[in-house]
Protein backbone atom coordinates (compact mmCIF):
# COMPACT_ATOMS: atom_id res chain seq x y z
CA UNK A 1 0.00 0.00 0.00
CA UNK A 2 1.33 3.42 -0.91
CA UNK A 3 1.65 6.36 1.40
CA UNK A 4 -1.27 8.66 2.13
CA UNK A 5 -1.40 11.76 -0.05
CA UNK A 6 -3.26 15.01 0.45
CA UNK A 7 -4.99 17.60 -1.72
CA UNK A 8 -5.26 21.35 -1.36
CA UNK A 9 -8.97 20.87 -0.80
CA UNK A 10 -8.13 18.96 2.40
CA UNK A 11 -8.89 15.45 1.19
CA UNK A 12 -6.66 12.47 1.95
CA UNK A 13 -6.19 9.57 -0.46
CA UNK A 14 -4.72 6.13 0.09
CA UNK A 15 -3.97 3.97 -2.95
CA UNK A 16 -3.98 0.15 -2.81
CA UNK A 17 -3.39 -1.27 -6.28
CA UNK A 18 -6.03 0.41 -8.45
CA UNK A 19 -8.30 1.18 -5.52
CA UNK A 20 -8.15 4.57 -3.84
CA UNK A 21 -9.81 5.35 -0.50
CA UNK A 22 -10.68 9.02 -0.06
CA UNK A 23 -11.77 11.07 2.92
CA UNK A 24 -11.35 14.50 4.47
CA UNK A 25 -8.56 15.46 6.83
CA UNK A 26 -8.63 16.13 10.55
CA UNK A 27 -7.72 19.72 9.73
CA UNK A 28 -10.76 19.97 7.45
CA UNK A 29 -13.11 18.73 10.18
CA UNK A 30 -11.67 21.25 12.60
CA UNK A 31 -12.45 24.05 10.16
CA UNK A 32 -15.92 22.74 9.39
CA UNK A 33 -17.05 22.17 12.96
CA UNK A 34 -19.75 19.64 13.86
CA UNK A 35 -20.73 17.70 10.75
CA UNK A 36 -24.46 16.97 10.57
CA UNK A 37 -24.99 15.89 6.97
CA UNK A 38 -23.01 13.91 4.39
CA UNK A 39 -23.87 13.27 0.75
CA UNK A 40 -21.70 10.81 -1.19
CA UNK A 41 -21.27 10.07 -4.88
CA UNK A 42 -23.28 7.13 -6.20
CA UNK A 43 -21.64 3.76 -6.77
CA UNK A 44 -20.89 3.33 -10.46
CA UNK A 45 -20.62 7.05 -11.17
CA UNK A 46 -17.50 8.53 -12.73
CA UNK A 47 -15.73 11.43 -11.10
CA UNK A 48 -13.03 13.62 -12.57
CA UNK A 49 -9.98 14.95 -10.74
CA UNK A 50 -10.87 18.08 -8.70
CA UNK A 51 -14.53 17.53 -9.57
CA UNK A 52 -17.42 17.53 -7.18
CA UNK A 53 -17.82 14.27 -5.28
CA UNK A 54 -20.20 14.90 -2.42
CA UNK A 55 -21.18 17.43 0.20
CA UNK A 56 -20.64 17.84 3.92
CA UNK A 57 -22.66 20.20 6.03
CA UNK A 58 -21.86 21.48 9.47
CA UNK A 59 -24.35 23.33 11.66
CA UNK A 60 -22.95 26.47 10.04
CA UNK A 61 -22.62 25.79 6.30
CA UNK A 62 -22.44 23.37 3.39
CA UNK A 63 -19.11 22.51 1.74
CA UNK A 64 -18.37 20.56 -1.41
CA UNK A 65 -16.12 17.52 -1.38
CA UNK A 66 -13.77 17.17 -4.33
CA UNK A 67 -12.04 14.07 -5.55
CA UNK A 68 -8.27 14.46 -5.82
CA UNK A 69 -8.10 11.85 -8.65
CA UNK A 70 -10.34 10.61 -11.48
CA UNK A 71 -12.08 7.26 -11.40
CA UNK A 72 -15.19 5.19 -10.98
CA UNK A 73 -16.88 5.05 -7.57
CA UNK A 74 -16.91 1.47 -6.32
CA UNK A 75 -17.97 1.92 -2.71
CA UNK A 76 -19.28 4.69 -0.46
CA UNK A 77 -19.36 4.78 3.32
CA UNK A 78 -23.02 4.61 4.29
CA UNK A 79 -22.05 4.65 7.98
CA UNK A 80 -21.14 8.35 7.81
CA UNK A 81 -24.37 9.20 5.99
CA UNK A 82 -26.32 7.56 8.82
CA UNK A 83 -24.16 9.09 11.54
CA UNK A 84 -22.29 12.16 10.25
CA UNK A 85 -20.70 12.79 13.66
CA UNK A 86 -18.34 9.89 12.85
CA UNK A 87 -16.54 12.25 10.48
CA UNK A 88 -15.54 14.50 13.37
CA UNK A 89 -14.53 11.56 15.51
CA UNK A 90 -12.27 9.65 13.13
CA UNK A 91 -11.95 11.41 9.76
CA UNK A 92 -8.74 9.77 8.60
CA UNK A 93 -9.69 6.14 9.31
CA UNK A 94 -13.19 4.86 10.04
CA UNK A 95 -14.96 7.83 8.44
CA UNK A 96 -13.59 7.46 4.89
CA UNK A 97 -15.95 8.87 2.23
CA UNK A 98 -15.68 6.71 -0.88
CA UNK A 99 -13.50 4.24 -2.76
CA UNK A 100 -12.81 4.55 -6.45
CA UNK A 101 -11.05 2.66 -9.17
CA UNK A 102 -8.35 5.07 -10.28
CA UNK A 103 -8.05 5.73 -14.01
CA UNK A 104 -4.68 7.48 -14.08
CA UNK A 105 -2.19 6.80 -11.31
CA UNK A 106 -0.01 9.69 -12.43
CA UNK A 107 -2.64 12.03 -10.97
CA UNK A 108 -1.24 11.01 -7.58
CA UNK A 109 2.07 12.70 -8.37
CA UNK A 110 0.82 16.25 -7.99
CA UNK A 111 -0.61 15.60 -4.52
CA UNK A 112 1.17 16.46 -1.29
CA UNK A 113 2.76 14.08 1.18
CA UNK A 114 1.99 14.36 4.90
CA UNK A 115 4.80 16.79 5.63
CA UNK A 116 3.92 19.04 2.68
CA UNK A 117 0.25 18.98 3.62
CA UNK A 118 0.93 19.92 7.23
CA UNK A 119 2.99 22.85 6.05
CA UNK A 120 0.30 23.81 3.54
CA UNK A 121 -2.57 23.71 6.01
CA UNK A 122 -0.59 25.70 8.56
CA UNK A 123 0.33 28.37 6.03
CA UNK A 124 -3.06 28.62 4.39
CA UNK A 125 -4.52 28.92 7.88
CA UNK A 126 -7.82 28.06 6.37
CA UNK B 1 -13.17 49.82 10.30
CA UNK B 2 -11.86 47.68 13.11
CA UNK B 3 -14.41 45.37 14.69
CA UNK B 4 -15.32 46.26 18.26
CA UNK B 5 -14.30 43.85 21.01
CA UNK B 6 -16.71 43.32 23.88
CA UNK B 7 -15.61 43.44 27.53
CA UNK B 8 -15.53 39.63 27.49
CA UNK B 9 -13.15 39.33 24.55
CA UNK B 10 -10.21 38.03 26.61
CA UNK B 11 -12.39 35.53 28.41
CA UNK B 12 -13.75 34.28 25.08
CA UNK B 13 -10.21 33.84 23.85
CA UNK B 14 -9.22 31.97 26.99
CA UNK B 15 -12.04 29.51 26.31
CA UNK B 16 -10.87 28.79 22.78
CA UNK B 17 -13.35 31.00 20.94
CA UNK B 18 -13.39 31.17 17.16
CA UNK B 19 -14.30 34.73 16.32
CA UNK B 20 -16.35 36.09 13.44
CA UNK B 21 -17.19 39.64 12.52
CA UNK B 22 -20.84 40.29 13.34
CA UNK B 23 -22.59 43.65 13.00
CA UNK B 24 -19.29 45.47 13.50
CA UNK B 25 -18.26 43.37 16.50
CA UNK B 26 -15.75 40.60 16.92
CA UNK B 27 -17.98 37.86 18.33
CA UNK B 28 -17.38 34.21 19.31
CA UNK B 29 -19.15 31.83 16.92
CA UNK B 30 -18.14 28.82 19.01
CA UNK B 31 -15.69 27.67 21.66
CA UNK B 32 -13.49 24.59 21.74
CA UNK B 33 -16.31 22.10 22.43
CA UNK B 34 -18.25 23.04 19.29
CA UNK B 35 -21.77 24.11 18.43
CA UNK B 36 -23.61 20.86 19.15
CA UNK B 37 -22.07 20.39 22.60
CA UNK B 38 -22.78 24.04 23.41
CA UNK B 39 -26.35 23.70 22.22
CA UNK B 40 -26.94 20.57 24.30
CA UNK B 41 -25.35 21.97 27.42
CA UNK B 42 -27.69 24.99 27.21
CA UNK B 43 -30.73 22.70 26.97
CA UNK B 44 -29.51 20.45 29.78
CA UNK B 45 -27.61 22.76 32.07
CA UNK B 46 -26.99 26.48 31.53
CA UNK B 47 -25.31 28.51 28.80
CA UNK B 48 -23.79 31.98 29.02
CA UNK B 49 -24.15 34.25 25.98
CA UNK B 50 -22.27 37.49 25.45
CA UNK B 51 -24.88 39.68 23.81
CA UNK B 52 -23.09 42.93 24.56
CA UNK B 53 -23.18 43.83 20.88
CA UNK B 54 -26.90 44.43 21.23
CA UNK B 55 -28.06 47.99 21.82
CA UNK B 56 -29.13 48.99 25.32
CA UNK B 57 -31.11 52.18 24.98
CA UNK B 58 -32.54 54.12 27.89
CA UNK B 59 -35.15 56.75 27.14
CA UNK B 60 -35.74 59.06 30.05
CA UNK B 61 -39.10 60.70 30.36
CA UNK B 62 -42.15 61.67 32.35
CA UNK B 63 -45.71 60.38 31.93
CA UNK B 64 -45.91 61.72 28.38
CA UNK B 65 -43.16 59.34 27.23
CA UNK B 66 -45.32 56.20 27.27
CA UNK B 67 -47.89 57.93 25.07
CA UNK B 68 -45.18 59.19 22.73
CA UNK B 69 -43.76 55.67 22.42
CA UNK B 70 -47.23 54.29 21.74
CA UNK B 71 -47.35 56.50 18.66
CA UNK B 72 -44.35 54.49 17.43
CA UNK B 73 -44.72 50.94 18.81
CA UNK B 74 -47.77 48.64 18.62
CA UNK B 75 -47.44 47.72 22.32
CA UNK B 76 -49.40 48.77 25.39
CA UNK B 77 -46.93 50.93 27.23
CA UNK B 78 -49.14 53.44 29.09
CA UNK B 79 -50.51 50.70 31.30
CA UNK B 80 -47.29 48.69 31.51
CA UNK B 81 -46.32 47.88 35.06
CA UNK B 82 -42.95 48.92 36.38
CA UNK B 83 -40.35 46.33 35.29
CA UNK B 84 -42.64 44.68 32.77
CA UNK B 85 -41.11 43.83 29.36
CA UNK B 86 -42.88 43.78 25.99
CA UNK B 87 -41.69 42.35 22.70
CA UNK B 88 -42.40 44.84 19.91
CA UNK B 89 -41.37 46.23 16.54
CA UNK B 90 -40.06 49.43 15.06
CA UNK B 91 -41.87 49.70 11.73
CA UNK B 92 -42.35 51.97 8.77
CA UNK B 93 -45.76 53.13 7.50
CA UNK B 94 -46.02 49.96 5.41
CA UNK B 95 -45.51 47.91 8.59
CA UNK B 96 -42.09 46.77 7.30
CA UNK B 97 -39.89 45.88 10.26
CA UNK B 98 -36.85 48.08 10.96
CA UNK B 99 -36.11 46.08 14.07
CA UNK B 100 -37.65 43.80 16.65
CA UNK B 101 -36.95 44.77 20.23
CA UNK B 102 -37.78 44.37 23.91
CA UNK B 103 -39.18 47.39 25.75
CA UNK B 104 -39.10 47.40 29.54
CA UNK B 105 -40.71 50.01 31.74
CA UNK B 106 -38.17 51.09 34.32
CA UNK B 107 -37.86 53.79 36.95
CA UNK B 108 -37.85 57.13 35.11
CA UNK B 109 -38.44 55.83 31.59
CA UNK B 110 -38.05 52.83 29.31
CA UNK B 111 -35.20 50.49 28.47
CA UNK B 112 -35.14 49.14 24.95
CA UNK B 113 -32.89 46.29 23.80
CA UNK B 114 -32.10 46.58 20.09
CA UNK B 115 -30.45 44.31 17.54
CA UNK B 116 -26.74 45.03 17.08
CA UNK B 117 -26.95 45.63 13.34
CA UNK B 118 -29.90 48.01 13.74
CA UNK B 119 -29.08 49.94 16.89
CA UNK B 120 -27.50 53.04 15.38
CA UNK B 121 -30.18 53.55 12.75
CA UNK B 122 -32.87 52.78 15.37
CA UNK B 123 -31.39 55.47 17.59
CA UNK B 124 -31.47 58.09 14.84
CA UNK B 125 -34.96 57.13 13.79
CA UNK B 126 -36.29 57.16 17.35
CA UNK B 127 -34.68 60.54 18.09
CA UNK B 128 -36.41 61.93 15.04
CA UNK B 129 -39.76 60.33 15.82
CA UNK B 130 -39.60 61.56 19.42
CA UNK B 131 -38.55 65.00 18.12
CA UNK B 132 -35.60 65.07 20.54
CA UNK B 133 -38.01 65.70 23.39
CA UNK B 134 -36.56 63.02 25.61
CA UNK B 135 -33.08 62.22 26.75
CA UNK B 136 -31.88 59.06 25.01
CA UNK B 137 -28.79 57.12 26.03
CA UNK B 138 -27.46 54.29 23.89
CA UNK B 139 -25.06 52.81 26.38
CA UNK B 140 -21.46 52.03 25.61
CA UNK B 141 -20.60 51.34 29.25
CA UNK B 142 -22.87 48.35 29.71
CA UNK B 143 -22.40 44.72 28.76
CA UNK B 144 -25.36 42.41 28.27
CA UNK B 145 -24.99 38.81 29.41
CA UNK B 146 -27.64 36.15 28.97
CA UNK B 147 -27.77 32.95 30.98
CA UNK B 148 -30.15 30.38 29.56
CA UNK B 149 -31.16 26.84 30.38
CA UNK B 150 -32.92 24.80 33.06
CA UNK B 151 -30.15 25.45 35.60
CA UNK B 152 -29.88 29.18 34.85
CA UNK B 153 -32.07 30.13 37.79
CA UNK B 154 -30.22 28.15 40.44
CA UNK B 155 -26.84 29.28 39.17
CA UNK B 156 -27.73 32.95 39.01
CA UNK B 157 -29.57 32.83 42.35
CA UNK B 158 -26.31 31.76 44.02
CA UNK B 159 -24.67 34.95 42.83
CA UNK B 160 -27.61 37.35 42.96
CA UNK B 161 -30.16 36.68 45.62
CA UNK B 162 -33.77 37.07 44.59
CA UNK B 163 -33.63 36.51 40.84
CA UNK B 164 -35.71 33.34 41.16
CA UNK B 165 -38.69 35.53 42.11
CA UNK B 166 -38.69 37.26 38.71
CA UNK B 167 -41.48 36.30 36.34
CA UNK B 168 -40.94 35.71 32.64
CA UNK B 169 -40.73 39.00 30.70
CA UNK B 170 -40.21 40.96 33.91
CA UNK B 171 -37.14 42.66 35.27
CA UNK B 172 -35.81 44.32 38.40
CA UNK B 173 -32.84 46.11 39.84
CA UNK B 174 -30.53 43.98 41.97
CA UNK B 175 -27.56 44.75 44.10
CA UNK B 176 -24.25 43.26 43.01
CA UNK B 177 -20.88 44.36 44.42
CA UNK B 178 -22.58 47.48 45.77
CA UNK B 179 -23.69 48.39 42.27
CA UNK B 180 -27.19 48.34 40.88
CA UNK B 181 -27.58 45.97 37.98
CA UNK B 182 -30.69 45.37 35.95
CA UNK B 183 -31.86 41.81 35.25
CA UNK B 184 -34.80 40.58 33.20
CA UNK B 185 -36.16 37.06 32.98
CA UNK B 186 -36.03 36.58 29.24
CA UNK B 187 -33.96 35.18 26.44
CA UNK B 188 -33.95 33.81 22.97
CA UNK B 189 -33.27 30.10 23.21
CA UNK B 190 -36.62 28.59 24.19
CA UNK B 191 -35.25 28.04 27.68
CA UNK B 192 -35.85 29.75 30.97
CA UNK B 193 -33.20 32.36 31.59
CA UNK B 194 -32.08 35.87 32.34
CA UNK B 195 -30.44 38.83 30.71
CA UNK B 196 -28.11 40.81 32.91
CA UNK B 197 -27.13 44.36 32.13
CA UNK B 198 -23.85 45.03 33.89
CA UNK B 199 -21.01 47.56 33.74
CA UNK B 200 -18.28 46.59 31.28
CA UNK B 201 -15.70 46.71 34.07
CA UNK B 202 -17.57 44.11 36.12
CA UNK B 203 -18.63 41.84 33.26
CA UNK B 204 -15.68 39.47 33.07
CA UNK B 205 -15.54 38.72 36.81
CA UNK B 206 -19.30 38.23 36.85
CA UNK B 207 -19.22 35.76 33.97
CA UNK B 208 -16.32 33.92 35.62
CA UNK B 209 -18.58 33.40 38.65
CA UNK B 210 -21.29 31.95 36.43
CA UNK B 211 -18.70 29.59 34.96
CA UNK B 212 -17.47 28.62 38.44
CA UNK B 213 -21.07 27.79 39.37
CA UNK B 214 -21.35 25.40 36.42
CA UNK B 215 -22.57 27.41 33.41
CA UNK B 216 -20.56 27.41 30.19
CA UNK B 217 -19.90 29.94 27.45
CA UNK B 218 -21.97 29.55 24.27
CA UNK B 219 -21.22 31.15 20.91
CA UNK B 220 -23.38 32.65 18.19
CA UNK B 221 -23.48 29.32 16.33
CA UNK B 222 -25.39 27.53 19.07
CA UNK B 223 -27.41 30.65 19.75
CA UNK B 224 -28.66 30.29 16.18
CA UNK B 225 -29.53 26.57 16.43
CA UNK B 226 -31.22 27.17 19.80
CA UNK B 227 -33.37 30.06 18.62
CA UNK B 228 -34.29 28.26 15.42
CA UNK B 229 -35.45 25.17 17.31
CA UNK B 230 -37.47 27.52 19.50
CA UNK B 231 -39.07 29.00 16.35
CA UNK B 232 -37.73 32.48 17.07
CA UNK B 233 -36.93 34.94 14.28
CA UNK B 234 -33.52 36.32 13.48
CA UNK B 235 -33.68 39.89 12.24
CA UNK B 236 -32.26 40.36 8.74
CA UNK B 237 -33.16 36.77 7.89
CA UNK B 238 -36.63 35.76 9.09
CA UNK B 239 -37.83 39.34 9.21
CA UNK B 240 -36.77 42.61 7.61
CA UNK B 241 -38.03 45.88 6.17
CA UNK B 242 -39.98 44.02 3.45
CA UNK B 243 -41.97 41.93 5.92
CA UNK B 244 -44.60 42.93 8.44
CA UNK B 245 -45.20 41.38 11.87
CA UNK B 246 -48.40 39.82 10.48
CA UNK B 247 -46.48 38.21 7.62
CA UNK B 248 -43.80 37.14 10.11
CA UNK B 249 -46.58 35.33 12.01
CA UNK B 250 -45.97 37.51 15.05
CA UNK B 251 -49.44 38.97 15.29
CA UNK B 252 -49.57 37.87 18.93
CA UNK B 253 -46.99 40.54 19.75
CA UNK B 254 -49.30 43.32 18.60
CA UNK B 255 -51.74 44.42 21.25
CA UNK B 256 -55.40 44.00 20.23
CA UNK B 257 -56.31 47.16 22.10
CA UNK B 258 -53.67 49.09 20.23
CA UNK B 259 -55.03 47.86 16.90
CA UNK B 260 -58.52 49.03 17.87
CA UNK B 261 -57.22 52.32 19.17
CA UNK B 262 -54.75 52.82 16.29
CA UNK B 263 -52.30 55.69 16.16
CA UNK B 264 -48.97 53.83 15.80
CA UNK B 265 -46.77 53.75 12.74
CA UNK B 266 -47.86 51.03 10.30
CA UNK B 267 -51.24 50.64 12.02
CA UNK B 268 -53.37 50.92 8.88
CA UNK B 269 -51.34 48.28 7.08
CA UNK B 270 -51.46 45.93 10.07
CA UNK B 271 -55.24 46.37 10.33
CA UNK B 272 -55.76 45.66 6.67
CA UNK B 273 -53.47 42.60 6.78
CA UNK B 274 -55.34 41.18 9.75
CA UNK B 275 -58.70 41.79 8.08
CA UNK B 276 -57.82 40.72 4.55
CA UNK B 277 -55.04 38.24 5.21
CA UNK B 278 -51.53 38.25 3.79
CA UNK B 279 -50.20 36.66 0.63
CA UNK B 280 -47.09 35.20 2.25
CA UNK B 281 -46.57 34.05 5.81
CA UNK B 282 -43.74 32.67 7.93
CA UNK B 283 -44.00 28.97 8.74
CA UNK B 284 -41.91 26.22 10.28
CA UNK B 285 -40.61 23.64 7.80
CA UNK B 286 -39.30 20.18 8.56
CA UNK B 287 -37.34 18.50 5.78
CA UNK B 288 -37.74 14.73 5.59
CA UNK B 289 -34.54 12.77 6.20
CA UNK B 290 -31.35 14.66 6.97
CA UNK B 291 -31.23 17.20 4.15
CA UNK B 292 -30.55 20.74 5.38
CA UNK B 293 -32.32 23.60 3.63
CA UNK B 294 -30.53 26.87 4.24
CA UNK B 295 -31.52 30.50 3.75
CA UNK B 296 -32.62 31.29 0.14
CA UNK B 297 -33.63 27.68 -0.63
CA UNK B 298 -36.67 27.73 -2.94
CA UNK B 299 -39.87 26.06 -1.76
CA UNK B 300 -42.16 24.27 -4.23
CA UNK B 301 -45.68 22.91 -4.03
CA UNK B 302 -46.53 19.31 -4.89
CA UNK B 303 -47.44 20.45 -8.42
CA UNK B 304 -44.02 22.10 -8.73
CA UNK B 305 -44.99 25.74 -8.35
CA UNK B 306 -42.51 28.01 -6.62
CA UNK B 307 -44.36 29.08 -3.47
CA UNK B 308 -41.70 30.63 -1.29
CA UNK B 309 -38.25 30.68 0.21
CA UNK B 310 -36.41 29.45 3.31
CA UNK B 311 -35.14 32.25 5.57
CA UNK B 312 -33.24 30.14 8.15
CA UNK B 313 -32.33 26.50 8.21
CA UNK B 314 -29.95 24.24 10.05
CA UNK B 315 -29.69 20.94 11.87
CA UNK B 316 -31.46 21.02 15.24
CA UNK B 317 -29.25 19.21 17.75
CA UNK B 318 -32.07 18.70 20.29
CA UNK B 319 -34.72 17.86 17.69
CA UNK B 320 -32.11 15.54 16.11
CA UNK B 321 -33.32 16.55 12.66
CA UNK B 322 -33.02 19.40 10.21
CA UNK B 323 -35.28 22.38 10.93
CA UNK B 324 -36.11 25.50 8.91
CA UNK B 325 -38.33 28.53 8.69
CA UNK B 326 -39.45 30.36 5.63
CA UNK B 327 -42.19 32.24 3.88
CA UNK B 328 -44.79 30.47 1.74
CA UNK B 329 -47.92 31.55 -0.06
CA UNK B 330 -50.69 31.65 2.47
CA UNK B 331 -52.66 28.80 0.90
CA UNK B 332 -49.72 26.46 1.55
CA UNK B 333 -49.19 27.48 5.16
CA UNK B 334 -51.37 24.86 6.82
CA UNK B 335 -49.59 22.47 9.19
CA UNK B 336 -48.65 19.14 7.52
CA UNK B 337 -48.83 20.56 3.98
CA UNK B 338 -46.34 18.69 1.85
CA UNK B 339 -43.80 20.86 0.05
CA UNK B 340 -40.48 20.40 -1.74
CA UNK B 341 -37.18 22.12 -1.13
CA UNK B 342 -34.65 22.61 -3.90
CA UNK B 343 -31.19 21.87 -2.54
CA UNK B 344 -28.23 21.69 -4.97
CA UNK B 345 -30.56 21.26 -7.92
CA UNK B 346 -32.60 18.40 -6.46
CA UNK B 347 -36.03 18.61 -4.85
CA UNK B 348 -36.49 17.04 -1.43
CA UNK B 349 -39.79 16.52 0.41
CA UNK B 350 -40.61 18.50 3.55
CA UNK B 351 -43.67 19.40 5.58
CA UNK B 352 -45.02 22.62 7.00
CA UNK B 353 -44.58 22.22 10.72
CA UNK B 354 -45.74 23.70 13.98
CA UNK B 355 -43.42 26.12 15.73
CA UNK B 356 -41.56 25.77 17.98
CA UNK B 357 -39.71 22.64 16.92
CA UNK B 358 -38.49 22.35 20.47
CA UNK B 359 -40.90 22.82 23.35
CA UNK B 360 -40.27 25.89 25.47
CA UNK B 361 -39.84 25.68 29.19
CA UNK B 362 -40.26 29.31 30.24
CA UNK B 363 -41.16 29.97 33.84
CA UNK B 364 -44.47 31.77 33.71
CA UNK B 365 -45.05 32.28 37.42
CA UNK B 366 -42.56 33.01 40.14
CA UNK B 367 -40.66 29.93 41.17
CA UNK B 368 -38.85 29.22 44.36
Amino acid sequence: MSEVKYSKEHEWIKLDGDTAVIGITQHATEMLGDIVFVELPEIGSSVAKDGNAGVVESTKAASDIYTPVSGEIIENNQAIVDDPAKVNNDPENEAWFFKLKITDKSEMDSLMNKEEYEKFSKESGS
Amino acid sequence: MENIKTALYNLHQKHGAKFVPFAGYQMPIQYSKGIIEEHKSTRKNAGIFDVSHMGQLFIKGDDTLAKSLERIFPAELSNAKLNQSKYSFLMNEEAGIYDDLIITKVEGGFNIVLNAACKNTDFKLLSKLLEDKYEMILSEELSLIAIQGPKAVQILEKIINGVSDLKFMNGDTFNYLKENIYITRSGYTGEDGFEISIKNDDAEAFVQKLIDEGASLIGLGARDTLRLEAGLCLYGHDMDINKSPVEANLKWAISKNRILEGGFIGCEKIKSQIENGVSKIRVGIKPEGRIIAREKTSIFSEDDKNIGEITSGTFGPSVQAPVAMGYVENSFSKIDTKVFLEVRGKKYPAIISNLPFYKKSYVKGASK
